[in-house]
């Protein structure tokens, strides 16, 4: 542990100050903000159906793993990083979680189907 | 083994060679890699949940129906009290974000006061938690379950499926804030033999109708039920509450597992011990845990409240 102590990361320059990190916040913010009041007035006109499920739901969806990608890239600075190591990290995440959602949700609606034969 | 003692000298100047792979050191590698595989772990909950939710469809319970509450305020408030518990973990995040970045400019007051700050908005969230638990194990309505084990919420006949609760039914008037009075089977089915325009709904988004003579059947066998439990509960199918209970608990365990954390990282930036070391690269590593816990809540947010 001592050894590895010795050797801190490369610093890899992220900008300087703080306003960047306010600056998330309020996308962060503003985001949820969104969220919420979509959540309370359920406008009528996104209760389409799209992709097995409401487009409001798919705006939740959207919003949500672009709130995601602030965090994952700013505040824990994966963003700033290596290349190759931010393709360490996000690609089993990228392939797997689709891929499992994607088996659940049909084999779920099949399920479905099938109990109210 | 010829060449065993030139292997043996070489190694130590192998890793402390001062190259690291990525040009991360290997505790922060390492958080990075546990993290990938915890994402993965709450993906696994998540997708389940999303499985039985759409086999599920007509008796899983809308969020709207379900978490109403919020402290000192009358009336039905959906959303509004996860929002703010949103809120609070976003700022502890940013409260950590600028510890890390004091730390790197090796400030150490700086790092004391956000990190502290960080503290108090763990500690808050918890007690939201803790808040929100207590109302969901509580109930508010109350449900009747049959003997099939579907749980069936009362309804006026043309009320668009709007939820009558046990309590109306029974007293005649509206509901008390903050009442948790409990009945009795008997009485509540009592109650709807008298009340002709009362029927039967499912919990799920379609609001599925019985006609009076359907509900009259089928309350036959009915039970009631008031608040939440493991094996049945007032929102709808028993699994939504086991995933609410387990989901919100594991990223709990999560939230208090990362204050316990911060709570260690404090007392050692208190007692100097990353000053001496010469970096503060350890705040750094218990951030990204704390990060993480956010980012989950935000998915958890996401598929519990507002999809």
């Amino acid at each position: 542990m001592a050894e590895n102590n010795a050797y801190p990361s490369e610093h890899h320059e992220g900008p300087e100050g703080t306003k960047w990190i306010w600056k998330v916040f309020w996308i962060l913010l503003i985001v949820t903000t969104v969220e919420v009041a979509l959540g309370i007035i359920k406008p009528d006109f996104l209760m389409g159906k799209l992709l097995g499920t409401s487009l409001l739901n798919i705006i939740f969806i959207v919003l949500t793993i672009a709130k995601a990608y602030y965090i994952v890239s700013e505040f824990m600075h994966l963003g700033h990083e290596r290349k190759n190591f931010i393709w360490t990290i996000t690609l089993p995440i990228v392939i797997l979680i689709p891929y499992l959602t994607f088996i659940l949700l049909t084999e779920g609606g099949y399920m479905n189907v099938l109990m109210n034969q | 083994m010829a060449n065993g003692a030139a292997l043996e000298q070489n190694t130590s100047s192998l890793w402390g060679g001062g190259r690291q792979p990525f040009g991360a050191s290997y505790g922060k590698m390492m958080m990075w890699f546990f993290l990938l595989s915890d994402a993965l772990t709450f993906s696994g909950f998540l997708t389940a949940m999303g499985l039985y939710r759409f086999k599920y469809e007509e008796t899983w319970p809308v969020a709207e129906n379900v978490f109403t509450h919020f402290p000192f305020l009358h009336g039905e408030h959906p959303l509004l009290f996860v929002a703010l518990m949103t809120f609070i973990l976003i700022v502890s995040s940013v409260t950590m974000v600028l510890a890390v970045n004091a730390g790197h400019k090796m400030n150490t007051k700086g790092v004391v006061l956000w990190l502290g700050l960080t503290i108090v908005g763990g500690f808050t969230f918890l007690g939201s938690q803790a808040w929100e638990w207590y109302h969901f194990i509580n109930g508010d309505k109350g449900a009747i379950m049959l003997e099939d084990q579907t749980i069936m919420y009362f309804t006026k006949a043309g009320s668009e499926g709007e939820i009558l609760s046990v309590y109306e039914l029974v007293t005649g008037q509206e509901k008390p804030h903050g009442d948790h009075s409990e009945f009795q089977t008997a009485d509540v089915i009592s109650a709807f033999g008298l009340n002709e325009d009362v029927t039967l709904r499912m919990p799920g988004k379609e609001k599925i109708t019985l006609s009076r003579e359907e509900a009259k059947a089928a309350m036959a066998n009915a039970k009631l039920i008031q608040g939440a439990g493991m094996r049945a509960n007032e929102y709808g199918n028993v699994l939504f509450a086991d995933f609410f209970f387990f989901v919100t608990g594991f990223h709990g365990t999560h939230v208090f597992s990362g204050v316990v954390l911060n709570i260690i990282i404090f007392i050692n930036v208190l007692m100097g011990t990353y000053e001496r070391r010469g970096h503060y690269e350890m705040v750094e590593k218990v951030g990204l845990y704390w990060h993480f816990v956010d980012l989950v809540w935000v998915f958890v947010f996401t598929f519990f409240y507002l999809v």
